[in-house]
C-alpha cells in the first residue's frame, strides 16, 4: 500500500485525476457518509469508537454531530429524523453499553420499518472473544432487531459495507442496519478506491417487477364492489406514494381509513378520509370493516391493534392487499388478491384500470356512524363541560393554532391515542409515533430528531407524565444544540393507558400506575428551557399560543383529568365491530 | 429475499392444517452469522428444529441449508417467507418427504469382542445394510446411510450388544423436481429482475377468487 501511494505521488498527474484516498478507516467511513448525503449524525463517544470521533473533529463543516445524552436518545432522534425527512437516520455509539443502549431503538425501528444506519465501535479484532473491556457480542444481540448487520474487522471492507448498509436501509421495506467496526479497522491506513454507491445485491430483491395480472385481478374485484373500503398504512408514506394514493382514492371514490402509522398520507380533511382504524380508532371504520364487500389494504400489515380478533375480522369481504413485503401478504389476513410490489408503482397501474366511481350511499354510512361518535365521544372530549381539562381539548386548541401544519411527535399511552385521533394533519410525515413497539420514552428524543429532519416545521412533542420520565435527559441535548422542540406534557398523574385497562378489565385494582412527577417546569428551567404549567381551562389557549410562538424550545405542562379514558375501544380479544363507545 | 417464483410453493397436499415433516432447503451466501439469523426465525416462534445441515451447494460460494421441522403447511410457508426475507438468502424451498430424496448417516461403535463372539450381530448388520468403517481390537465402527427408521432400527438391534457410542448426522436432501441453482443464479445476478422472476402463488389463485 505504501508503495502504491508513493507511485501516485511520484506521478503527480495521476494523483489529481484519481479519486482514491489515502487515510484511515475512520476517515473513509466519514467520507462515505458524506457521499451518501448524510449531514446529521446523532451519537455518543467512547473508547472503542474514539478513532472515528477523532476523525470527526476535522469534519465539523460537513457533518453536524448532535451529542445526545444517552444512546437510546440518539437512536430515537435518528428515527424521528428519518420519519420526518424520508432520509436515512445515522447513529454513532461506542461498544458494550453504548451499543446495548441502542437495542430498544433498533427494535422500534425494525418493527416500524424506519431506515437507519448505526455505527458501533468494537474492541480490537484480536481481542474479540476474550471478554475485553467493553466487549459485547453486538452482532448477535442485534440480529433479531436489524434488517441487516455486519462486523467490519478490516478497513478495506468499510466502503463496500457502508454502501450496502445505506442501500439495504432505505430500499424495499426500509429498516435499521448496524455496522460494528473493530478499533483496528478504524485506525488502519489504506489507499482506498473511489466510493461507489450500492444498487444491487444478488441475494436481495427490494421489490419485484410488478405483474400486471395482479393489478387486473385487483381492478376486477374493485370494479365489481358495491361497498369497497380502503385501509392505508405507513407503506404509502414509506413508498413516497402519497400523490399516487390520492389519485387512486379520488378516482374510485372509495372511503379510506388509516392506521396510526399511515395517518397524514392524505390530509385529515380530505372528504374520503373516514378516520382511524383499530383499537382506539373511529366507530365507522371499525364497524364497517365487517360490512364492506371488498377490503383494499395498502401498505399496512394488519397489526392486531388494527384487526382485533382475526376470526371476527372482515370475514364477509374479499381482500386485496398491496404490500412490498411478500411475508406480509397472507400473514395475518388471507388475501384474495395479493398485489406484491411497491405501491408507488402498483397504485398508478391500478388507478388506470379502475372505474371512476362515487359511493355516496356507502360513504353516508360512515357519516352516520361518525355522527354517533361525535355525539357520544368526540364532542364531550373536545368541548368538555366539567372542570377538569381533557387531552382532547388540548389537541383541539393545537389544531386551532397550527391549522394542521405542525409535526406531532408522540410518546406512548393515552395521550398518544388522543393525539392520533384528534390532531389534524395537512401534510405527510407529520405524525411520528412509536407504533409497533410502543416505546415509552420515544417522544422527546424523536421530536429532537424530527426538528432536524423538518427544520421549517413546528415540531410538537406530546408526552405523558410517565413517558417523559423515561428519557428526560434529552433536555440536555436541546439545551446544548438548541432544537426548537415544543414539549407538551399531558399530566394525568397516572400511567394512564395501563390505569384505563386496570379500571376496565381488572376491577379498578390500580396496581402501580400511580406515578408521581418532579416539577417539570423547574426541571426544564434547570436546562435553561422556557417552561410553564397550566391547570385551568381559561389559560389553556394562551399558554399553548405562547409555547408555539416562542422562539426556541419550550415546555408546557398541562394538568388534565386523572381518570379520563380513551374511547371508542375494541377490547382485546374482541372483534372490530364489537367496538365500545364507552 | 429472492426473486423468481418467490411466493410459489408447489404442494400436492390438500392438507394445509395438519402437521407433517417438511424439509426446508435454503440457498444462501456463505456468511458468518447467517446461521444464527435463520435459526432465530424458528426459535422466535418456539418451533423446534429437528435437523439442520449446512453444506456447500452445486454452486461455488453458495451455501445450502437443509432444515427439518414438523409443522403445518401454513406455518412452513410463513417461515419460508421470513427466511427468504433475510438479505443474504437467495431462495427457499420446502418439501414434504415424498418430494425429496433424503438420507442421514449414522455411526455405531460396538465392542469388537461382542461382535466376534456373537455372530448374530454380524447377521444383523447385513440385514441393516451397515458397513464397517473401522475395525480395531477393542471396538468396531459401523455406518448406516438411510432414512430415520433404518438408522433407528439398527440402534434398537444393537442395544443388547453394548452399543458404546451412537451418532446420527443431520438430514441431507435433494429435491426431486429441481433443475438446480445454476440458471436461477444468473437471474439473481441480473441487476433488473426479469419478467419471469415474479410469478407467484397469488396468480395461481385466479380461479379460486372469481369462482368463490
Ligand atoms: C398503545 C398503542 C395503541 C395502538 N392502537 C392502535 C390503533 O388503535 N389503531 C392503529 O392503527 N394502530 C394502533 N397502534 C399501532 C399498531 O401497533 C401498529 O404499529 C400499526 O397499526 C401499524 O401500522 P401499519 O401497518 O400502517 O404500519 P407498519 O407497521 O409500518 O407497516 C407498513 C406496511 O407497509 C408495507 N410497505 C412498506 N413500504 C411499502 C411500499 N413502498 N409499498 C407497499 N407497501 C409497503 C410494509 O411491508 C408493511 O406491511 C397502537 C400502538 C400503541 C403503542
Ligand atoms: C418502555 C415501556 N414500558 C412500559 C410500557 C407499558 N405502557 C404503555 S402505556 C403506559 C402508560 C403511559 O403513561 P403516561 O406516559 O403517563 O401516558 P398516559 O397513558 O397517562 O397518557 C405504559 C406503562 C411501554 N409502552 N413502554
Ligand atoms: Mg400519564
Amino acid at each position: 500500500m505504501e508503495t502504491a501511494q508513493e507511485t501516485i505521488q511520484q506521478t503527480g498527474a495521476k494523483a489529481e485525476t484519481s479519486k482514491t484516498f489515502k487515510g484511515t478507516g475512520s476517515q473513509v467511513l466519514l467520507n462515505g457518509l458524506i457521499e451518501e448525503g448524510v449531514t446529521t449524525i446523532f451519537g455518543y463517544p467512547g473508547g472503542a469508537i474514539m478513532p472515528i470521533y477523532d476523525a470527526l473533529y476535522d469534519y465539523a463543516d460537513k457533518l453536524e454531530h448532535i451529542l445526545v445524552r444517552h444512546e437510546q436518545g440518539g437512536i430515537h432522534a435518528a428515527q424521528g429524523f428519518a420519519r420526518a425527512s424520508g432520509e436515512v437516520g445515522v447513529v454513532f455509539a461506542t461498544s458494550g453499553p453504548g451499543a446495548t443502549n441502542l437495542v430498544t431503538g433498533l427494535a422500534d425501528a425494525q418493527i416500524d420499518s424506519t431506515p437507519l444506519v448505526c455505527i458501533t465501535g468494537q474492541v480490537f479484532a484480536h481481542l474479540l472473544g476474550t471478554d475485553a473491556f467493553q466487549e459485547t457480542d453486538v452482532i448477535n444481540i442485534t440480529t433479531p432487531v436489524t434488517k441487516w448487520n455486519y462486523q467490519v474487522t478490516d478497513a478495506k471492507e468499510i466502503q463496500e459495507v457502508l454502501a450496502k448498509a445505506f442501500y439495504i436501509a432505505k430500499s424495499g421495506r426500509p429498516g435499521p442496519v448496524l455496522i460494528d467496526i473493530t478499533k483496528n479497522a478504524q485506525i488502519q491506513v489504506e489507499e482506498f478506491p473511489e466510493y461507489i454507491k450500492c444498487n444491487h445485491i444478488r441475494s436481495y430483491l427490494p421489490k419485484p417487477k410488478v405483474r400486471i395480472e395482479y393489478i387486473e385481478q385487483a381492478a376486477e374485484l374493485i370494479n365489481s364492489a358495491k361497498k369497497p373500503f380502503i385501509l392505508f398504512g405507513q407503506g404509502v408514506i414509506l413508498g413516497k406514494a402519497e400523490q399516487e394514493f390520492k389519485a387512486f382514492v379520488e378516482k374510485t371514490g372509495i372511503p379510506a381509513a388509516w392506521t396510526i402509522m399511515g395517518e397524514g398520507a392524505i390530509p385529515t380533511s380530505h372528504p374520503l378520509n373516514v378516520g382511524m382504524l383499530g383499537m382506539h380508532g373511529n366507530y365507522g371504520p371499525n364497524v364497517l370493516t365487517n360490512e364492506c364487500d371488498v377490503l383494499i389494504a395498502i401498505g399496512m400489515r394488519f397489526d392486531d391493534r388494527v384487526t382485533g380478533r382475526l376470526d371476527k375480522y372482515a370475514k364477509q369481504a374479499k381482500v386485496v392487499h398491496l404490500d412490498i413485503d411478500p411475508a406480509e401478504i397472507d400473514k395475518n389476513v388471507k388475501a384474495d388478491v395479493g398485489v406484491w410490489g411497491d405501491c408507488k408503482e402498483t397504485l398508478p397501474l391500478l388507478t388506470n384500470l379502475v372505474n371512476e366511481n362515487k359511493h355516496e350511499d356507502w360513504l353516508a354510512k360512515f357519516k352516520e356512524y361518525n355522527q354517533q361518535e361525535i355525539d357520544q365521544v368526540i364532542t364531550p372530549e373536545l368541548y368538555p363541560t366539567g372542570d377538569e381539562m381533557t387531552m382532547g381539548e388540548v389537541l383541539r386548541n393545537i389544531n386551532e393554532i397550527c391549522g394542521g401544519d405542525a409535526v406531532i411527535v408522540t410518546d406512548v399511552g393515552q395521550h398518544q391515542m388522543v393525539a392520533c385521533r384528534y390532531a389534524k394533519f395537512n401534510n405527510t410525515r407529520s405524525n411520528i409515533t412509536s407504533g409497533g413497539l410502543g416505546t415509552m420514552g420515544f417522544g422527546l428524543p424523536a421530536a429532537i430528531g424530527a426538528k432536524y429532519g423538518a427544520p421549517d416545521k413546528t415540531v410538537i412533542a406530546i408526552i405523558g407524565d410517565g413517558g417523559f420520565q423515561m428519557t428526560p435527559q434529552e433536555l440536555g441535548t436541546i439545551m446544548q444544540f438548541g432544537a426548537a422542540v415544543k414539549i407538551l406534557i399531558l399530566n394525568n398523574r397516572f400511567l394512564g393507558m395501563v390505569r384505563q385497562w386496570q379500571q376496565l378489565f381488572h376491577d379498578k385494582r390500580y396496581s402501580f400506575v400511580n406515578i408521581t412527577s418532579p416539577d417539570f417546569v423547574a426541571l426544564a428551567k434547570s436546562y435553561y428551557i422556557e417552561a410553564a404549567k397550566v391547570d385551568e381551562r381559561a389559560n389553556l389557549k394562551a399558554a399553548l399560543e405562547t409555547m408555539i410562538n416562542h422562539e426556541g424550545s419550550y415546555l408546557l405542562e398541562v394538568m388534565v383529568g386523572r381518570e379520563n379514558n380513551v374511547f371508542p375501544m375494541v377490547p382485546q380479544g374482541m372483534g372490530v365491530s364489537e367496538i365500545r363507545l364507552k | 429475499m429472492s426473486t423468481e417464483n418467490t411466493l410459489e410453493y408447489k404442494t400436492t397436499k390438500a392438507d394445509f392444517e395438519g402437521k407433517q415433516e417438511y424439509t426446508i432447503t435454503v440457498y444462501a451466501e456463505n456468511r458468518i452469522g447467517l446461521l444464527n439469523r435463520i435459526a432465530i426465525i424458528f426459535s422466535k416462534r418456539k418451533i423446534n428444529i429437528e435437523s439442520l445441515n449446512t453444506s456447500p451447494s452445486e454452486i461455488d460460494g453458495i451455501h445450502r441449508f437443509n432444515i427439518v421441522i414438523q409443522e403445518s403447511y401454513e406455518v412452513v410457508r410463513k417461515l419460508a417467507r421470513q427466511i427468504e426475507k433475510q438479505i443474504e438468502v437467495l431462495k427457499v424451498y420446502f418439501n414434504t418427504n415424498d418430494e425429496i430424496i433424503w438420507q442421514e448417516l449414522a455411526l455405531y461403535k460396538v465392542s469388537t469382542d461382542e461382535i466376534a463372539e456373537r455372530v448374530t450381530v454380524e447377521r444383523l448388520l447385513r440385514q441393516y445394510g451397515a458397513s464397517a468403517v473401522v475395525i480395531r481390537k477393542d471396538y468396531t465402527v459401523f455406518a448406516v446411510t438411510g432414512h430415520r427408521e433404518e438408522t433407528d432400527a439398527l440402534v434398537k438391534a444393537l442395544e443388547p450388544y453394548e452399543l458404546i457410542e451412537f451418532v446420527r448426522s443431520a438430514r441431507v436432501a435433494i429435491i426431486k423436481d429441481s433443475a438446480g441453482f445454476h440458471e436461477k443464479l444468473k437471474e439473481f445476478e441480473a441487476v433488473e429482475p426479469g419478467e419471469e422472476l415474479v410469478e407467484n402463488e397469488f396468480l395461481d389463485k385466479g380461479q379460486k377468487i372469481f369462482t368463490m
